[in-house]
């Protein structure tokens, strides 16, 4: 079967087969255009950050300025607070969202109650089908010093003794944006790990339950290494993601007293490149964004290799 | 800002089928131990307490938005509304706004979906084609788009040089053709036994024919699964609302109408108890009339959820992806 692949292949492409194959030919040119029109014509928008663009002159007799848009990038104190902004949400994301998910699924594997656990599992995945104007409503309402339940209960336990401010506080901004999105995805990213877990296969359990193995030697032993590989492969997609971690909360959620731990790569990119119309600057700033993002996950990629694991290419 | 149910490749063949998950291995645990009972009376009050933490946000919301705004404001409204009203609702309703926003939220979401599954699925069965000669190429050009995109503001131009600013199409083409959901269905379809095409082209179908009447039809349980993703995702966006159509209020969406109540009250910082305004017969705050928004911006997917949960987890574990 390979061997006459192959043969076909050295053929090259014969005038017989173009005309049988017309229709799907004919099928894939508008496929062509589109993908032209939308994801490569702004691809070459990239030759904007090289530029002064300027709109009346056109991507071709704008000014040519090198990388002089990226030198004022780098030595922009702003735009170096931006990149520790979302490189720190990220990373928290990232962290807290595996973590939990993790131990979601772990527990609510463990659970004994077939009933209950449907019903939690229902529960858990709901919140991810919300869009984040709702989710980010409903951190405002929670974290409000007017009646919201964060401070009632924390005021009633004597904790604080009077509502405190959490979404004026710069310090705890990053946290408010992790825990916003644990509440959301917890569940859904936990599905993932459940199916994993199920797929251990049973005799294990067993076998270490002959052996005389608690619950947690289980788990640590048994359940941990078997969802090893699905930990990589997510790990090394989800830190590809790093930078994108940082829009729809943050921009919805921030405010004039948080702004300085608040503002990522994709707000400043709004922020200069349409409402002040410095297009130039907004490219470069989107570059930097995805190259960093190609890079991270081939890191991430070869160093799953590298020590043995799951990897993706 | 996109829907993230990547599944990694590797995993597919774990799964063997959606139901399996959440079943554990509760038959060889039958004899507990002193330990095992610890562990489960820990657990059960982690899952309750988990499952009082994602519910009681959302049930506060509509308690809240079933209650008299001013009243609302003293403070001790937690699950059930304590002078009912309809009024937050009535309120909402009568903004100005509110029609055409139900309107375009509810016709980009099925004309969205509906065009979108449908190109996406047609790109796939070409792609699926085992000797169609331009496969390799054709793949590549879409699977790029994955790792790589011109970014926020090269889109933003290029849009408004094509006229898409302003216009409805801007939230149905830009996201038509999705080479991730392409993916999903195309290995779908490449499971199906190729006989059936094979004896359909024998008895002289073109391919449009085989496609629509063969194999769309077989594709459902993916086509659901991706449709549903795509209208849960059309219905949540918001931001190209702002972004490309936010001078034409005749465009504004359900999403977007949201997002300015709240931004209304976030940004005004700490007071909101000040800007009580009367309507009708009762009285509403921005808090009250939000929560009567956000009622009504999730009531679709809340009445939808457990149709969806029925194809979401097999939306997960069919993603079988390569390449």
């Amino acid at each position: 079967m390979g061997m006459t692949l192959q043969s076909e292949k050295k053929q090259g492409i014969t005038l017989k087969q173009l005309k049988s194959q017309k229709v799907l030919i004919l099928l894939s040119i508008p496929f062509i255009i589109y993908v032209i029109i939308f994801c490569y014509v702004p691809l070459g928008g990239w030759l904007m950050a090289f530029q002064n663009y300027k709109p009346k002159n056109g991507l071709l007799h704008s000014e040519f300025v090198g990388l002089a848009k990226f030198e004022f990038l780098f030595s922009n104190d702003q735009f170096l607070k931006v990149i520790r902004n979302t490189l720190a949400m990220g990373v928290i994301n990232l962290v807290l969202g595996t973590v939990t998910a993790i131990l979601f699924a772990i527990l609510l594997s463990e659970f004994r109650f077939n009933r209950g656990k449907k019903l939690v599992q229902t529960i858990s995945y709901l919140p991810h089908f919300l869009s984040w104007v709702i989710v980010t409503g409903i951190v405002f309402d929670v974290l409000s010093t007017e009646n919201g339940i964060v401070n009632e209960i924390l005021v009633n336990l004597h904790i604080i003794d009077k509502p405190f401010n959490f979404l004026a506080d710069p310090k705890l901004f990053w946290w408010i944006v992790g825990f916003a999105n644990v509440w959301k995805e917890t569940g859904w990213n936990s599905i993932i790990y459940l199916a994993a877990i199920t797929s251990i296969s049973p005799d294990l359990y067993e076998a270490a339950s002959i052996d005389g193995a608690g619950r947690l030697a289980k788990i640590w032993h048994i359940t941990l290494p078997g969802i090893k590989p699905t930990f990589f492969i997510l790990l090394i997609m989800n830190i590809g993601n790093v930078l994108n971690a940082g829009f729809e909360v943050q921009y919805l959620l921030g405010n004039g007293l948080v702004q300085s731990v608040s503002q990522t790569i994709d707000i400043y990119v709004l922020k200069y490149g349409i409402s002040q119309a410095d297009y130039s600057l907004g490219t470069a700033a989107g570059i930097f964004k995805s190259v960093v993002s190609l890079i991270l996950i081939v890191i991430a990629n070869q160093l799953a290799k590298k020590m043995g694991e799951e990897h993706l290419f | 800002m996109t829907n993230k149910y990547k599944v990694p490749p590797q995993i597919e063949h774990n799964v063997k089928s959606a139901k399996d998950i959440g079943k554990g291995k509760n038959a060889f645990l039958s004899r507990r131990t002193t330990g095992d009972i610890i562990f489960d009376t820990v657990n059960l009050i982690i899952m309750i307490l988990f499952t009082i933490t994602m519910l009681y946000p959302l049930l506060n919301t509509v308690a809240v938005s079933f209650n008299d705004g001013t009243d609302a404001l003293r403070g001790g409204i937690h699950l059930f509304p304590r002078m009912f009203t309809w009024d937050n609702y009535k309120a909402v309703l009568s903004k100005e706004l509110m029609p055409t926003a139900a309107k375009i939220s509810v016709l980009r979401t099925v004309i969205g979906t509906v065009t979108s599954t449908f190109v996406t699925a047609l790109l796939a069965y070409v792609l699926s084609r085992k000797n169609f000669i331009f496969k390799k190429q054709l793949s590549l050009i879409y699977v790029i788009t994955m790792y790589v995109s011109g970014g926020l503001i090269p889109v933003f131009l290029v849009y408004k040089a094509l006229g898409l600013t302003n216009s409805f199409a801007v939230y149905i083409l830009p996201g038509m053709v999705s080479a991730f959901n392409m993916l999903v269905i195309r290995t779908y379809m490449n499971g199906l036994p190729e006989s059936l095409s094979e004896s359909a082209e024998i008895d002289g179908a073109g391919h449009m024919t085989i496609f629509i009447k063969i194999i769309f039809p077989l594709c459902m349980p993916v086509i659901a699964t991706v449709a549903l993703f795509t209208a849960v995702g059309q219905w949540n966006s918001w931001f190209d609302a702002m972004l490309y159509n936010r001078m034409s209020d005749n465009l504004t969406t359900l999403q977007y109408e949201l997002m300015k109540l709240l931004s209304a009250v976030t940004t005004s910082g700490k007071g909101q108890t000040a800007q009580t305004m009367e309507h009708a017969s009762g009285m509403v705050t921005p808090t009250s009339v939000r929560a009567a928004a956000t009622v009504i911006t999730s009531l679709p997917i809340i009445c939808l959820y457990p149709f969806l949960q029925k194809y979401f987890v097999a939306g997960l574990t069919i993603g079988g992806v390569k390449e």
